[in-house]
């Protein structure tokens, strides 16, 4: 006995209608004949059997959808006798249209999509993460149980952030703040505006980004912010070797204004520069470390009350420090010219800055020993950003009166600098370093940073040198004063 | 060394070509008689004669498809179209045949065929003459497609093409034809796998290809002034695209701009910008930036077709914007 | 394809019977098909050719192996009667590795390099392009061959069409060009698209020989295209027959056919070219029922082999999607 089927007339047809049977039980029928005619969705299309013989049964209604393959009637080889009979036995087939065929009582009901982990979508999931909340403690109110942005909000308005993973373990927790709004939610953590490379490098440093100040397009966080946040929290400044570029327009020709010169100009200016420096200056050189304890605990409790963009580097406070103790012993501060020194008119601040394209330069932050800290560090992102983008000031070039060289990203622990002529004095800060150190007699972990003078003795004794860095050290232990 | 347009290294390219494979032969409207409606085959006709240079009806469709067929039935076509926009007339043979025998068939047919057309603006041709369609090509598997910005690539790449067993797609720009270059006095062909450095630089890469390399190059020589080194990438292989170029640059450099004359949506300069972020994300220090041509169909006059073309004051713009 | 009907010199009856075989097997083929279509076996779009096979079987009768064959996606029959064996086009259909273009084509897409079979195509009117090319390759390179191109009468309102025939015969290049005339562009009757219908009066307007044939008589139009191919290899420049015939079914698995009067199905089917042929054979005592049940039984055992085959063939690996994209190995660039 053969079967007639509901065929497939496309590849998108997974089920037809039944529309009409053209032939009876008892009807011979030959291969090719036509027998029904299907509603495909498309079209009522005739069919055709693939048999020949005698209409057995007819076992789908007209009217009935059914899907592709299902048994429509059967057939008898030719000459078999077949009782006919009025109506379709049907439902045999399970219909498509009504809904699925109740299950039997089943034993273990599917449970339900886990009750207890909500359904959360990537950027979810990253949030609940970054705001600590517990995910199973979510009630989702989205599509499906989705937990949703206003959900998030929500939870954190009504429960405590539960501890970050890295935080301690506070022993004895405060009470939870009274609910239903008594406190507001916690501010949500502005986004840092961060290069991917600059996150890649801040995650293999170690720098957390939201200490550092971005100097990049629109204030973002390049490589180079993190490369200076990863050694000293400075900004990205000078090479380890002690070469200087030239403070007076540049000695190979005149570059133009605000476009330090570049690649082998640069190299060779800075070459001439350096070598004069070595052959007519005579140097000395002083060191001392410097505990940075207070300094670094008084510029964290400050920035927590600053907004990103505008906190502060340790740089800022070094080079404030500098800048102060410059005032205090002025011998340092000016020129050696035509045999004798003369003295800065103020302290314009010298601030090596080293080059994408390779080489350096040290522009001027005018006034720097009377700027408030934050006005201080506006300046030096300014100038970075513009000694980088070739956009400089003339005077900028030619004004500093003593120039300060913060080792960045290459990490030393200090530099002995070279002077740049006509200056008579470099101050060199080294990377910054947990070191032992004894306090009132005990042994404790403390940051500290070698700082150093280089001066030219032409103008100035060791001595003077000494006071010079007895008077920062002291700025810096006091750094509210700064 | 001789000083030679990119014009007579085209020809020169056709003329080599002709004589070291009898299987060659140009096909296209006024190739022969003409010389081609660029002056590129102008004497191919005299010297090879009107078998081998085939004038053909403005029927861009049917000889575009002969050319397929004829690569099918064993010859070495080079069919010119004359530009871009008149390449749309054929792209049914391009794309539904070209581009697909060789898979439909698995693996019996291929077709090595060279089509040559003249792409790009600035020469006030409006908008059925202008535009920058190589992009839409480059999205088509089956084809390889080539944009020589140079005397060396325009004398070198036919040859190879010639010599690869799929259809080659030579997309030269029209502003390209009179700029003249050295080139060696053996020079030959070229291979047509990779984009090349044109300008090594280290702070930021420019990727460009056919008739914006000029662009490119001048904004480079214009940041260098400024204290910024750009390295200058010519694509050359639009497809299938040499990613790894790209990205190696861009792995020294952490920036990258991307010159593109074709409309920037959906664009090449797209592909370019996503295969990096996908492949070199966290090697990226700032946005990347496009610099393509206006949306809108090329208009004729000249500071309006300027202004929707990139120039290389904007190239410059978007490199300042990105080094902050 | 048998070596009989190739070289169109045996002797009559014998030829004879081998039409008859051959278009009996391209109808069973498409029967079969219709088969494994609804049970979807079969997937994609089906054209079937049953009601023109003498059109394929009669022009394939008049060329050689050195010609050259371009055709449309309603070419199960011309493949069939090119020489493509049923076991490779069998398998295309079921998608399988063994089939003719290793599963990439389906049914519109039969490719054969051994029988000079350059493909279905399935945009209409995109193949004449590639058969002037071949014609042209084959005349540049001073081959004595002939390129039969077959297309649909929905073709000649594309503009391919007419800068084709145009160039061919500008160019005199060997192309035998076989509009099926089949009188539906899918559903849009030639009446309904064309300002005038008489195909090979347009045709010649391009200077080339061009007649209408009798697409249901498989000697006619073996006898035409026998005559117009001779003249093509002589090198007299493109031939053009117009094969007046008709398809029995529908244009695809998927079209109920509401646009064609029944009437005139059954009129066309009173003039079915496997039943002409057979009648006539039986007519002139050159077959007798009980041989014509024989061959009949002898293709459908031979088409069952072709379907157990492909089923049982292997499919071609998922790690080798990106093959044949590119010539070189490895494939995709």
């Amino acid at each position: 006995m053969a079967e007639f089927r509901m065929p497939s007339l496309g590849a998108d047809m997974d089920e037809g209608t039944l529309l009409e049977w053209l032939v009876h039980p008892g009807d011979p029928v030959h291969k090719g004949d036509i027998v029904a005619v299907v509603d495909t969705a498309k079209a009522a299309v005739e069919v055709e059997c693939f048999d020949s013989g005698v209409v057995e049964q007819l076992l789908v209604e007209p009217g009935t959808r059914v899907p592709v393959g299902t048994v429509l009637a059967t057939i008898a080889p030719p000459g078999t006798p077949v009782a006919p009979s009025p109506a379709p036995a049907v439902a045999s087939p399970a219909p498509v249209a009504p809904s699925p065929a109740p299950v039997a009582p089943s034993p273990a009901p599917v449970p339900s999509p886990t009750p207890d982990a909500p359904v959360t979508s990537p950027l979810i999931r990253h949030l609940i993460a970054e705001r600590h909340l517990d995910r199973n403690a979510l009630h989702g109110t989205g599509p499906g149980g989705r937990i949703t942005h206003a959900d998030l909000d929500r939870a954190a308005a009504t429960t405590p952030p539960s501890a970050p993973p890295t935080a301690p373990a506070a022993p004895e927790a405060p009470p939870p703040a009274t609910p239903a709004g008594a406190s507001p939610p916690p501010a949500a953590p502005s986004p840092v505006r961060a290069s991917p490379l600059a996150r890649r490098l801040a995650a293999e440093l170690g720098v957390d980004l939201a200490t550092v100040t971005g100097t990049g397009p629109h204030g973002a966080i390049d490589a180079d912010d993190v490369r200076a946040a990863a050694s000293t929290g400075a900004p990205p400044t000078a090479e380890p070797t002690p070469s200087r570029a030239p403070t007076e327009a540049a000695p190979v020709g005149p570059a133009p204004v605000g476009h330090p010169p570049r690649g082998a100009d640069m190299r060779a200016a800075i070459a001439a520069l350096m070598a004069r420096s070595k052959r007519e200056i005579p140097h000395y050189y002083l060191t001392e470390t410097v505990d940075l304890g207070a300094a670094l605990t008084w510029m964290r409790d400050r920035n927590r009350e600053l907004p990103v963009s505008r906190r502060l580097v340790p740089a800022a406070l070094l080079l404030k420090a500098a800048a102060r103790a410059a005032v205090a012993v002025p011998q340092l501060n000016g020129f050696w010219l035509d045999g004798q020194f003369t003295a800065g008119s103020a302290v314009h601040l010298g601030v090596a800055v080293s080059l994408r394209g390779g080489g350096l330069v040290a522009p001027a932050i005018h006034d720097a020993a009377d700027l408030p800290l934050d006005e201080l560090m506006a300046r030096l992102k300014d100038l970075v950003a513009r000694a980088r983008a070739g956009r400089l000031r003339r005077a900028e070039l030619s004004d500093p009166t003593i120039t300060v060289s913060n080792l960045g990203e290459q990490g030393a622990e200090s530099i002995l600098g070279v002077i740049y002529p006509p200056q008579v004095a470099l101050v060199g800060f080294g990377r910054i370093v947990d070191r032992p150190w004894a306090v009132d007699g005990l042994i404790g972990v403390r940051p500290v940073v070698t700082a150093s003078l280089s001066g030219d003795h032409r103008a100035t004794d060791g001595a003077t040198g000494a006071r010079y860095l007895q008077t920062m050290a002291h700025l810096l232990a006091t750094p509210e004063e700064l | 060394m001789t000083t030679i347009t990119y014009r007579e290294a085209m020809r020169a390219a056709m003329r080599d070509a002709l004589r070291r494979d009898d299987r060659v032969f140009l096909m296209g409207e006024d190739v022969g008689r003409y010389g081609g409606c660029f002056g590129v085959s102008l004497g191919l006709l005299e010297e090879f004669g009107p078998d081998r240079i085939r004038d053909t009806p403005l029927s861009e469709s049917a000889f575009v498809g002969a050319g397929i067929g004829a690569a099918l039935g064993g010859m070495r076509p080079i069919v010119e179209i004359m530009t871009v926009n008149f390449s749309l007339l054929a792209l049914d043979q391009i794309m539904n045949n070209a581009a697909t025998l060789l898979h439909m068939s698995g693996g019996q047919f291929p077709v090595p065929l060279v089509i040559r057309m003249t792409t790009g603006a600035g020469r006030q041709l409006a908008a059925q003459h202008s535009h920058s369609l190589e992009g839409w090509y480059a999205h088509i598997p089956g084809l390889r497609i080539l944009a020589p910005a140079t005397v060396e690539d325009a004398r070198g790449m036919l040859w190879t093409a010639l010599l690869d067993p799929d259809p080659v797609l030579i997309f030269e720009h029209g502003s390209l034809y009179n700029l003249s270059g050295e080139l060696g006095d053996d020079a030959g062909s070229v291979e047509i796998a990779h984009a090349a450095v044109r300008r090594p630089g280290r702070d930021v890469t420019l990727v460009s290809y056919g008739g914006t390399m000029g662009t490119a190059m001048t904004a480079a020589d214009q940041l260098a002034g400024q204290g910024i080194d750009a390295e200058v990438v010519d694509l050359r292989v639009l497809r299938p695209l040499d990613e790894a170029t790209v990205i190696d640059s861009v792995r020294r450099t952490h920036r990258l701009v991307v010159i593109d004359e074709g409309w920037r949506s959906g664009s090449l300069s797209a592909e370019v910008a996503a295969r990096v972020v996908e492949q070199a994300f966290y090697e990226l220090d700032a946005p990347i930036a496009r610099v393509c041509s206006a949306e809108v169909p090329m208009p004729y006059a000249r500071h309006l077709e300027q202004a929707a073309l990139p120039q290389s004051a904007t190239v410059v713009n978007a490199v300042h914007e990105m080094v902050g | 394809m048998t070596s009989a009907l190739r070289a169109g010199v045996a002797e009559p009856l014998v030829h004879r019977r081998e039409l008859l075989y051959q278009m009996l097997r391209v109808r069973r083929f498409e029967e079969r098909c219709v088969e494994l279509y609804s049970a979807a076996k079969i997937r994609g779009f089906l054209h079937l050719y049953i009601g023109e096979e003498a059109v394929a079987v009669g022009v394939m009768a008049a060329l050689t192996e050195d010609d050259s064959i371009v055709t449309t996606y309603r070419e199960h029959g011309h493949a069939l009667a090119r020489g493509v064996p049923a076991e490779a086009v069998m398998a295309e259909m079921y998608g399988k590795v063994t089939g003719c273009s290793r599963g990439r084509g389906g049914s519109m897409h039969l490719f054969d390099k051994a029988t000079r079979f350059y493909g279905g195509n399935a945009i209409v009117g995109g193949g004449l392009p590639l058969a002037v090319g071949l014609a042209l390759a084959d005349a540049m390179r001073g081959r004595q061959a002939v390129t039969a191109c077959f297309f649909g009468d929905g073709a000649v309102a594309e503009g391919e069409f007419h800068e084709c025939l145009n160039l061919a015969s500008l160019w005199r290049l060997p192309v035998l060009f076989c509009c099926e005339n089949n009188l539906y562009a899918m559903g849009t009757a030639l009446s309904r698209a064309q300002a005038n219908v008489d195909l090979a009066a347009r045709a010649g307007s391009y200077g080339l020989a061009a007649h209408a044939v009798d697409g249901m008589d498989v000697l006619a139009v073996e006898a035409a295209a026998r005559q117009a191919a001779a003249a093509v290899r002589s090198g007299s420049g493109p031939a053009f027959l117009e094969l007046r015939t008709y398809r029995f079914r529908a244009h695809s698995m998927y079209d109920p056919d509401r646009y064609r009067d029944k009437a005139e199905i059954a009129e066309w089917k009173r003039r079915d070219p496997v039943d002409l042929l057979a009648q006539r054979m039986i007519a002139d005592r050159e077959l007798t029922r009980g041989e014509l049940a024989a061959l009949d039984a002898d293709i459908s055992s031979a088409l069952d082999a072709a379907v157990a085959s492909a089923e049982a063939a292997p499919v071609e690996p998922v790690g080798d999607l990106t093959r044949y994209v590119y010539s070189d190995p490895g494939g995709t660039r």
